[in-house]
């Protein structure tokens, strides 16, 4: 589990995020949501500790990642996996050495090993013949299904995915979202994901905190989220005429 | 302020450099890949500029000394000394700013801008040792590249002034081994091993810490170029005031 308590940061004059406090529970999707500028993204460094903040606590288990000395904050980092908005493979590697990549650093497995393990979570993400190819020679959807794999090929216990249906088709970006909500159920893992797809929002959001203007103005679930009556949420989220359709007819049913 | 700035990162960058090595069969595979780039891969062009320019720097000796009570072997000796203090060492140290240093800065700032940087700090790696520092030590064989210079330049001037007509093939060996001071051949490899690590840590240092995206890496590659040759050009001023005066 994840905590964040209070968090604050800002750039120059200009404050960000301006007092999150929330948790993301272990075995859950947990969805960041919210308009562009909301500060998703920099709240998202802030928990993987790419960005310092003023104030605030986040812990990993109780572990405050501010009062870690730097080895402990780098094994802490060796159990996180995270799946970036561009991926972030690296070019210079086939898939198969990307994915390989965190055992190579971080296990003294034998190459075998680490083979056989390439080869279960390249299948677990439905690329079993990719092995070879360059990043470069993928497809958007096949990168980001590389990026989780080579994310969840050492065991993380915490998975981090920042807009991972960016530029994907509708169908792709429903299989990246199954993805991800079966690896977090099959590893129990606590995953946190940063998006402002609605069709995440419903299918796979366990908990959804909603960011506006770098505050925390609401957070439920993809069931709750039906329901609610927050202006700011509705009207972020059902404010295409689908949606508010969708929203009409599933509270009619539930009447 | 920013200069100021940027020279005390730059002095960190250096000390994170060496700081958490990663392990060292994923970092020997790192090496051998930047020997390959960047000294197996620059051994033509150097090749190639060297023996011409030596061809160049003997023939302009040559038609200069117009004197009949000049001896013509002293041909040969300014060409070696031309090339061993000067040619071999600092002008082709900028030739390599250009190419190493700028495929550095391009490629660690396209690392950057993809975000493969913070993929490697989200993951625990020391990101500066990982990409810094096999550079580095691929480019302590810098000064093998610049013996290879030093020869062909003095090779390539033997061919112009025999093949041209200037002076004797006798001649040019008796200049070459004229005058011979060991301690140049000491000083121009104790500028190259100064130079190879300004190579290795100005390019990366423009590289990491830019900010932006494909257009902000075209700037970075060209300003580590300008900063990557005037740090040598005042390092080889301060060095020959050191070791030579």
């Amino acid at each position: 589990m994840i905590e964040v308590n209070n968090l604050h940061k800002s750039f120059g004059d200009v404050e960000i995020l301006k007092g999150i406090s929330t948790t993301f529970d272990k075995g859950k999707t947990n969805l960041i949501i919210g308009q562009s500028g909301s500060g998703k993204t920099v709240f998202l460094k802030c928990l993987l500790g790419l960005f310092d903040y003023e104030e605030g606590t986040i812990s990993y288990d109780g572990k405050i990642f501010s009062l870690l000395s730097e080895d402990e904050k780098r094994n802490l980092r060796a159990k996180i996996g995270m799946v970036f908005q561009g991926s972030a493979l690296f070019d210079s590697m086939t898939i198969a050495q990307n994915v390989m990549f965190p055992l190579q650093m971080f296990t003294k497995q034998s190459k075998s090993e680490m083979e056989d393990r390439v080869d279960f979570v390249l299948k677990r993400v439905n690329l079993d013949d990719a092995h070879k190819k360059m990043p470069s020679e993928a497809s958007g959807g096949m990168q980001k299904r590389v990026a989780i794999a080579r994310a969840i090929v050492n065991n993380p216990m915490y998975l981090f995915c920042d807009e991972p249906n960016s530029g994907l088709d509708p169908k792709t970006a429903i299989v990246i979202d199954n993805l991800i909500q079966e690896i977090t159920d099959e590893y129990q893992i606590t995953t946190v994901i940063n998006s402002h797809d609605m069709n995440s929002v419903m299918e796979i959001g366990e908990k959804i905190v909603f960011l506006k203007n770098g505050l925390k103005a609401w957070e439920g679930s993809n069931e709750t989220i039906f329901k609610t009556d927050n202006e700011s949420v509705t009207d972020f989220v059902y404010s295409s005429n689908l949606f508010k359709k969708v929203r009409k007819m599933y509270i009619e049913e539930n009447e | 302020m920013t200069y100021l700035h940027n020279i005390g990162a730059y002095f960190l960058m250096i000390v994170e450099m060496f700081r958490k090595p990663t392990k060292w069969t994923v970092m020997k595979q790192l090496i051998l890949k930047d020997v390959d780039d960047l000294i197996i891969g620059s051994l033509g062009i150097v090749a190639f500029i060297s023996f011409f320019v030596g061809g160049v720097v003997t023939i302009q000796t040559a038609l200069n000394i117009d004197n009949p009570l000049i001896p013509k072997y002293l041909v040969g000796f300014a060409t070696r000394q031309s090339i061993v203090l000067e040619f071999a060492p600092t002008f082709m140290s900028i030739i390599m700013a250009g190419k190493v240093g700028s495929f550095i800065t391009s490629s660690i700032g396209t690392m950057r801008v993809t975000e493969q940087i913070d993929a490697l700090e989200v993951m625990g790696i020391n990101s500066l040792n990982y990409l810094v520092f096999p550079k580095f030590i691929a480019l302590l064989l810098y000064p093998f590249v610049i013996s290879i210079a030093m020869f062909l330049g003095i090779l390539g001037g033997m061919a112009a002034c025999v093949y041209g007509g200037f002076s004797t093939l006798e001649d040019y060996i008796v200049g070459i081994q004229t005058d011979f001071i060991s301690f140049h051949v000491t000083y121009a490899f104790i500028k190259t091993f100064v130079f190879a690590f300004i190579l290795a840590t100005v390019p990366s240092f423009h590289g990491y810490y830019m900010k932006g995206g494909a257009l902000e890496v075209g700037k970075a590659s060209t300003t580590s170029f300008v900063w990557t040759s005037v740090l040598i050009i005042l390092l080889n001023y301060l060095l020959t005031q050191m070791l030579l005066s």
